[in-house]
């Protein structure tokens, strides 16, 4: 045993996860500091990275929801219709019923909540394939946004114009202006919120039995069986907290555009699951990190910014550069399995 | 008892469900509003004649459906996934064919090219994008969904590439034909192209080992290599084959406008497409499949399309609609709900007896 693994390559030295995690973050850092030097301009201020995760603090979340059921084994892709249908609902409940902002979490909370009980049961107690179920609830919550409300429109609550506008000022990262005035950098509260939610989950998938049934159950469900853990439980769990997460993002998200439209988050799903996949989730489950889910979040917006700023404004490019950014890693992922499963063997 | 075999053979049956859901939809149309079933002749907006009515309609918008459920049911067979990239494939051939027909002009004032060579082109076009998810499944071994998700991304964006973002219109009328009518046959074009699709993969079923062959593949990989057949080559042939389907797919969506939206074009038709393989009755985790069961249960999603636009329902919250029927369908053939009905049945059966 001791021989194979001192002959074998680095393959069987570094474990699948860190493997992964070091590939994303080298190729995030690489890309950072490519577009500092060779586009300078915005890239050189702090404000442009703090500008991404302002613009992108509900992708983060979800791409987070969305990892978990990942590394179970499953996936959900009705995460972008139900952020869609939560911002969508809680604009109408503000805007439309006069409802107060607390009502208005509570909406994105419960709508999250009953998603995700609904697919967690279908997918976990009904043995329903995943996708089948996350389509479907992604076609149901695209259509109930527009049963809701057709057109899209701005929401004018004061209470809620002022806590959309609230800035977190973030010391020492200013910069100055051409005429020397001092821009301090600043967050919105959902930068607060997602970085939160990833802190608090990467300590839960790392530290608690729960995280780690999670693993257990992507790795091998029957050998997860074997160890005593509720499969069946454990499924219907991440379902349920990727769904909840994706009710916080549609919030977050709502907290950031200050609107509602049915075409809102139009394909964030794809986003969610490219930036795991980036962020080296394996799909086949049983791998995945959540810190590399976050560096993976900030690759593909970072490639997205870069894009839009070196003046290939077509929105075609943005599609296609994140299409062969998922193809490339898609193939890394299936070669470094291939490779581990012959350094095993070998 | 024999008539008890009988009904049991007719419930067996994987063509009953859809047979049955086209049933149940045409009783709800006669009841709220039999001239739902009315067939006129009319003439067209370029003088023709041509049959109109709300089944005309189905036939014609079922046959684009039809032919991808074609290759879909082939996909979902042998490799166990679907394919989640026909539409925005169905833009990229589609724009290739207009960029071949035009020539790159945006309004030119002949066809470039034969029609014929366009559509050559954009089965070509559609063949490579099926090889490239096929390769991506059957050798880097990836979930087809997961795969097919790079195309779903890019394939609009492609599409709008291809004909640098120009919505190119096709001058010549004839190219209507295939989505329209030819002139002095009232009958919609797209009917008899289904037709010819439906009799050469009848052909290729009946002649070659295809199904046999992609069949054996989605029950049993492993196995099915030991005897022989080459899986790879063979999942990778569905894709190709739903590869050519999209592209006949593109030629009718772009000949009924003569001209492409990107990013409306054939947009949720891949899961009218996996829609229509499940009502068929086809298992979505692959293996077994029955091809008539797939075209009818296409004809019965356009059936529930059409009455849904009857009942007044935004074509932006069908959807909503689509995906109750979905879930209903797929909790009613899940395993565990299946065995559950059927040891409650077989509780039933011998109280049965003992009254008799």
């Amino acid at each position: 045993m001791k021989k194979t693994n001192e002959k074998g390559s680095i393959f069987t030295k570094v474990n699948d996860t860190s493997l992964l995690l070091i590939i994303t973050i080298v190729i995030f850092f690489v890309m950072y500091i490519g577009a500092i030097i060779f586009q300078g301009g915005g890239f050189t201020k702090p404000q442009m990275l703090f500008n991404i995760l302002n613009a992108n603090s509900a992708l983060i979340i979800t791409s987070v929801g969305l990892s978990i059921v990942m590394i179970t084994g499953g996936i959900d892709i009705s995460v972008g219709g139900v952020v869609a249908l939560v911002s969508m609902c809680c604009a109408v409940y503000l805007d439309k019923m006069g409802g107060s902002i607390i009502g208005s979490i509570g909406i994105a909370l419960g709508i999250g909540l009953l998603y995700g009980i609904v697919q967690g049961f279908l997918v976990a107690y009904l043995d329903i394939q995943p996708f089948i179920v996350s389509l479907a609830g992604m076609f149901f919550a695209r259509g109930m946004t527009t049963i809701v409300n057709t057109a899209p429109f701005n929401v004018e609550n004061p209470t809620f114009v002022a806590l959309k506008d609230t800035r977190i000022i973030v010391p020492g990262m200013g910069s100055y202006t051409r005429k020397g005035i001092y821009v301090p950098a600043y967050v919105e509260i959902g930068v607060i919120v997602a970085l939160a939610v990833v802190l608090l989950l990467f300590v839960v998938l790392r530290w608690t039995k729960l995280g780690r049934s999670f693993y257990a159950v992507g790795g091998n469900k029957q050998s997860a069986l074997m160890l005593g853990i509720n499969v069946k439980r454990t499924k219907f769990l991440s379902h349920l907290i990727c769904s909840v997460l994706a009710g916080i993002a549609g919030y977050v998200y709502f907290l950031h555009v200050g609107s509602g439209s049915a075409s809102h988050a139009m394909g964030m799903e794809m986003n969610a699951i490219a930036s795991s996949i980036i962020g080296g989730t394996m799909l086949t489950g049983g791998v995945g990190n959540l810190i590399g889910t976050l560096f993976g979040v900030l690759s593909l917006c970072t490639i997205q910014t870069i894009v839009a700023s070196a003046g290939l404004d077509d929105a075609w490019w943005t599609g296609i550069t994140i299409a062969a950014m998922l193809c490339i890693f898609l193939i890394i992922q299936s070669v470094v399995m291939v490779q581990k499963q012959k350094a095993l063997k070998g | 008892m024999k008539n008890q075999n009988i009904l049991k053979r007719i419930v067996g049956n994987q063509l009953f469900i859809p047979v049955i859901a086209l049933l149940i939809l045409a009783l709800i149309n006669l009841i709220n509003d039999p001239s739902f079933f009315k067939i006129t002749l009319v003439t067209n907006n370029a003088g023709n004649p041509m049959l109109s009515g709300s089944l005309i309609t189905i036939l014609d918008f079922g046959s684009e459906l039809g032919i991808l459920a074609i290759g879909m049911t082939l996909v979902t067979a042998a490799s166990g996934g679907q394919d989640i990239s026909v539409g925005a494939t169905i833009a990229i051939a589609g724009s290739a064919m207009l960029r071949i027909l035009c020539g790159g002009v945006a309004r030119p004032e002949t066809i470039q090219a034969p029609i014929i060579v366009a559509f050559l082109v954009a089965c070509l076009v559609g063949m490579a994008c099926g090889l490239f998810n096929g390769s991506l499944v059957a050798i880097f071994k990836i979930q087809p969904m997961i795969a097919t998700l790079i195309l779903f991304t890019a394939g609009r964006s492609i599409a709008a590439w291809i004909n640098h973002n120009e919505l190119p219109i096709v001058p010549d009328p004839k190219f209507s034909y295939f989505g329209g009518v030819i002139p002095g046959i009232p009958i919609p074009t797209t009917v008899f192209i289904m037709i010819a699709c439906i009799i050469v993969i009848a052909l290729v079923l009946k002649f070659t080992n295809l199904g046999l062959y992609t069949q054996a593949v989605g029950i049993n990989e492993k196995s099915a290599r030991l005897n022989g057949i080459n899986p790879t080559a063979i999942k990778i042939l569905s894709f190709v084959i739903l590869g050519l389907c999209v592209a006949v797919a593109a030629l009718i969506k772009v000949s009924r406008l003569s001209t492409i939206n990107y990013s409306v074009i054939a947009k949720d038709i891949e899961m009218d497409a996996i829609l229509a393989v499940a009502l068929g009755g086809n298992a979505l985790s692959g293996g077994k499949f029955n091809m008539w069961a797939s075209i009818l249960g296409a004809y019965v999603i356009q059936f529930l399309t059409t009455t849904l636009y009857k009942f007044d329902v935004q074509s932006d919250a069908l959807a909503a609609y689509k995906a109750v029927v979905v879930i209903i369908l797929v909790v009613f053939s899940a395993p565990t709900v299946r065995e559950g009905t059927s040891k409650f049945f077989k509780k039933l059966t011998p109280a049965r007896k003992e009254a008799a």
